[in-house]
């Protein structure tokens, strides 16, 4: 028995062995490919340290539970995914389980990525095998009790994860279908944009409809005429997610990364069909609030910050500059029900995106230690309800959270 | 122990102007470069935060930007009979320091020099005969206006210059400047919207006859984006150019037009806070073996290159090459000698106009942002009845109206107390200046050395700068300064001051940071440091670019001679030296 399954073994080896001569050409192909799904999966934003060796491990993601790190994924036996098999990758993507049935924590978007298909998984295992393998033990569990208990997954996956591939729509065309596969899968879009409910799960009903993350409030990019993306064309979603910018916006935050390492290197085709479909999704209620009136005390106050401190560089109309100055007129992002955004840029400032496309590389400045919370709130009511916008009010005490 | 580092292909001493083009320029060779700069790294948003940014107590009085004398000082005096003495304090002239160098604090008047600057002993020898120029050591530059007019356009499209051409292919352009010599096409940016005080003084100009034009500037008259696809902001006429680094991304220098797209290669490095000793030669002095440096910790590194370019402010050129025993030091008694060679300056002199009736606004402004007048400047006039040769340019550029400085007072003012405070507010905004920014031609006794006496924190000697204006130069002001007279009686205010260039020139008091020469180019290894490339004639492997090279000073400022000069050794490199490498490009 034993040296009938030893020589079953020995045949398989040979035979996969034989194989893999034969289909070196297909093999590249599969590499390639799987280079490319890594760029819509943007894999190196959470598992590439900045200034670290790709994919050897990323920096701390603070969730509302603890911290998790985003383990070594390069092909090193010990401390990356070397002994991993491709089942295992797959499952791991696709089921939330790992090697050894280590259950992840969907901190790692497995709840999108399960709608990716088999075989651009795999490829995404092709590419991954020839990352240069790097020695680096990552402890990617860092939560507290209790949720440092992985097997707690089991439940949550059960309450919050419905496994399976992406089901196209036969009703709507090839290109939405193409869009709305990148969107809900590999791109993971709603893990920074889709609400959440209290186990950190996407919201039913609502997605991309706008959440808080990191500090930052990744806006509404749904079809929604006033805080989504709605009032863009196809071209300008194309152009932003390529460039890093248009004429309503600059990436910052988080998109920063995710524009310079995922969207930029992203087709032309695959960017229009990811506009198409966006464009396509609810975005709820696209009312506009009443704005703030202009004779309001805070506005007054916010105007004369605004003259002395942002219009140089934003002007006077909120308009902006190309490439340079986001304008502040019209732009859904000023709009979004949440400041959070817009609080962090005043008090710490943050530099733009740079793609080949566009390289300036803009930065704003800092301005916490020159307005205080007040200051800050007033300033930012003023953006949010001036030059024909309209949101809430900010508060003093929303600014002095985020200090 | 010198930590000894890994070769780089190519070394450059300095991140401002010259470093940042020819380290793009070189590293889109394919080379690999590291830049060393003994300031700090600058950035727009980090460092010219719009919160703080028009500081005019930091940054004009108390000059946070500059290079302060403890990290180097200089010893200054007029001529060889007098023993020079450390400054405690720059003043005449204020060299920058950190990444972007004195291109982050500049006004931003971007000019062209003229054919008759480069080709100038011919050219005045020829119209007015030998001994007109005897006085001065007045040589060719070896380089001609044409062939230097593809790198002056390179330049201006790089820093995005707002202007109006004068001359377009020979096409004399109504509105441009009629004496400056054919360009192939406009600058990129029209001019900027003017003011009411260059507005005047065009006017008034014009009614003389003379040709004013809109001063080139280096601040945006719109947004641009510039051929490396960084983009820049229209300037705001915040009125703080010069002393400060621009918050809105409005006035060119590397930071706003190459860092961007630089610091991103991954073929170039910068380390900052370093400070170059010397460069290494080898044992026959025709060849650089890289340079040493030392960081803030004392820690001293060699960095092995087979290139070095010094990129450093002119006067640290100079000083580095007599440091490292590049080339023959100037002897003034003998005239003899290349390295120090030819320093020049600049001849100022300025008029104030005082009105009871006119409203300037004079915080409305930018650095470049005004009016010239060149019928005066270099060779443009008639010299054959005069006792001197140069020029000077006539310019209405009130740069500004900053609450510390301006303060312009008429004569007969109390310098303190009530009545000053009351003139002040009178004179404020009424009040219109415009200056004369004069030719300096070299003498045989205007150098640069190493002092006998005194060394800087490393025990290496300082630099002494030894400078009168040549009686010429003094002449020429006097008799531009009799024309900006009859300028300023022609404005018809309530009373006019016209303050004259005198001798003895005094390093205290500020007046312009452009110093030239010292590593001059030309055709002949006997009289310049370095060939029209800016390769040394003595280390072939060592270019010094800067405005070291000037043979001579125009009435001009010089950075767009300077990018321009940077653009073209940046093409002879590309074109020409690395087909060949370590060869000379001109043989002496």
């Amino acid at each position: 028995m034993k040296t009938l399954l030893l020589s079953l073994t020995l045949s398989a080896l040979s035979l996969s062995g034989s194989l893999a001569l034969a289909q070196a050409p297909d093999q590249a192909d599969e590499i390639i490919r799987g280079r490319y799904q890594a760029v819509l999966t943007d894999c190196a934003a959470c598992h590439t340290a900045p200034g670290g060796k790709p994919l050897s491990g990323g920096l701390p993601l603070h969730t509302p539970f603890g911290d998790l790190v985003p383990p070594n994924i390069t092909p090193d036996k010990e401390t990356g995914i070397g002994d991993w098999t491709k089942e295992e990758f797959r499952s791991a993507l696709k089921q939330g389980v790992g090697h050894g049935g280590k259950r992840l924590y969907p901190a790692m978007p497995y709840p999108a990525y399960t709608k990716m298909s088999d075989m651009d998984v795999d490829n995404l295992w092709s590419y991954i095998r020839t990352v240069e393998p790097v020695h680096n033990a990552v402890e990617a569990n860092q939560l507290p009790f209790p949720f440092n208990i992985r097997t707690a997954m089991l439940g949550w996956n059960m309450l919050n994860f419905t496994p399976g591939d992406f089901k196209p729509d036969p009703g709507k065309s090839e290109q939405w279908n193409r869009g709305a596969y990148i969107v809900q899968g590999a791109g993971h879009c709603g893990t920074c944009h889709t609400p959440k409910n209290l186990t950190g799960a996407d919201k039913d009903g609502v997605a991309l409809q706008g959440a808080s993350l990191q500090g930052w409030y990744a806006p509404n990019i749904t079809s929604n005429n006033h805080i989504g993306i709605g009032a863009w064309s196809d071209d300008e979603i194309v152009q932003y997610l390529k460039t890093g910018q248009n004429s309503h916006s600059i990436a910052s935050g988080p998109m920063r990364e995710a524009v310079q390492e995922s969207t930029s290197m992203m087709t032309d085709g695959d960017l229009k069909a990811i506009a198409v479909y966006l464009k396509s999704v609810d975005g709820g209620p696209d009312d506009k609030p009443k704005a703030v009136a202009a004779d309001d005390a805070h506005m007054k106050a916010g105007a004369l910050i605004y003259h002395d401190t942002c219009s140089a560089c934003h002007g006077l109309e909120g308009k902006g500059a190309s490439q340079l100055f986001p304008a502040l007129a019209g732009s859904p992002l000023v709009q979004q029900p949440s400041a959070e955004t817009l609080t962090h840029l005043v008090l710490y400032g943050s530099q733009g995106a740079t793609t080949p496309a566009a390289r300036t590389t803009p930065a704003m400045p800092s301005l916490g230690w020159r307005l205080n919370d007040q200051q800050v709130a007033n300033v930012l009511t003023y953006i949010r309800n001036s030059w024909g916008n309209a949101a809430a009010a900010v508060a003093p005490a929303d600014v002095k959270d985020k200090r | 122990m010198t930590v000894i580092l890994p070769r780089k292909d190519v070394v450059i001493v300095g991140l401002g102007w010259t470093g940042s083009i020819l380290a793009h320029e070189l590293t889109e060779e394919g080379l690999d470069v590291v830049a060393i700069e003994r300031g700090p790294w600058r950035d727009t948003a980090t460092d010219f935060n719009i919160g703080y940014a028009q500081d005019e107590l930091r940054y004009a009085i108390r000059r946070d930007l500059f290079l302060q004398p403890v990290v180097e000082a200089m010893t200054m005096r007029n001529n060889t009979t007098q023993t020079a003495l450390p400054m405690r304090e720059y003043g005449s002239f204020l060299p920058g320091n950190g990444v972007g160098g004195a291109g982050v604090h500049w006004n931003g008047h971007t000019w062209r020099f003229w054919d008759t600057d480069f080709q100038i002993s011919d050219h005045l020898n020829q119209r007015y005969g030998g001994n007109r120029v005897q006085e001065l050591q007045l040589q060719n530059w070896g380089v001609s206006a044409s062939e230097l007019e593809t790198y002056y356009d390179k330049f201006e499209y790089l820093a995005g210059i707002s202007g109006k051409a004068g001359n377009i292919k020979g096409q004399i352009q109504p509105g441009g400047n009629p004496f400056e010599d054919p360009r192939s096409r406009d600058y990129p940016l029209p001019p900027m919207q003017m003011t009411y005080a260059p507005t005047l003084f065009a006017e008034v100009t014009k009614s003389l006859g003379l040709h004013p034009f809109p001063t080139p500037a280096a601040n945006m008259s719109k947004d641009y984006i510039n051929p490396l696809g960084i983009a820049m902001g229209q300037c705001t006429m915040c009125g703080f150019c010069e002393r400060f680094g621009c918050a809105n991304y409005s006035k060119s220098s590397a930071q706003t037009t190459i860092l961007p797209v630089l610091m991103k290669k991954k073929n170039f490095e910068v380390r900052t806070d370093s400070e170059v000793l010397r460069v290494e030669l080898d044992a026959s002095k025709k060849n650089a073996r890289g340079v040493t440096y030392v960081d803030t910790s004392g820690q001293e590194y060699f960095q092995p290159a087979d290139m070095v370019l010094l990129c450093a402010y002119g006067l640290h050129n100079v000083r580095l090459m007599l440091l490292s025993g590049i080339g023959q030091p100037y002897d003034p008694n003998t005239g003899e000698g290349t390295v120090g060679r030819n320093y020049c300056y600049q001849t100022n002199a300025g008029a104030q106009v005082f009105f009871d009736d006119k409203n300037f606004n004079p915080f409305v402004a930018a650095g470049a942002l005004g009016q010239t007048v060149d019928d005066y400047n270099g060779d443009a006039f008639d010299h054959g009845g005069l006792d001197f040769v140069g020029g000077a340019g006539i310019n209405c550029i009130p740069t500004n109206g900053r609450p510390i400085q301006t303060r312009p007072t008429p004569p007969g003012t109390p310098r303190w107390g009530k009545d000053w405070k009351q003139a002040t507010v009178n004179a404020y905004k009424s009040t219109l200046s415009f200056s004369s920014q004069g030719s300096s031609y070299p003498t045989r006794g205007n150098y640069l050395d190493l002092d006998p006496q005194y060394n800087d924190r490393f025990g290496r000697p300082l630099l002494r700068v030894t400078f009168d204006f040549p009686d010429n130069d003094i002449r020429m002001s006097n008799w531009v300064s009799d024309r900006m007279e009859d300028i300023a009686k022609t404005f018809g205010g309530k009373q006019y001051v016209n303050t004259r260039r005198k001798k003895g020139w005094d390093s205290v008091p500020y007046q312009s940071t452009h110093n030239t020469g010292g590593a001059i180019m030309g055709a002949d290894p006997k009289t310049s440091a370095v060939n029209k490339y800016l390769q040394s004639w003595d280390v072939s492997n060592l270019f010094v670019i800067g405005a070291s090279a000037f043979a001579h000073n125009a009435g001009k400022n010089p950075t767009g001679t300077v990018g321009a000069l940077a653009y073209h050794t940046a093409d002879a490199i590309r074109q020409q030296y690395l087909r060949n490498p370590g060869q000379p490009l001109v043989s002496a």
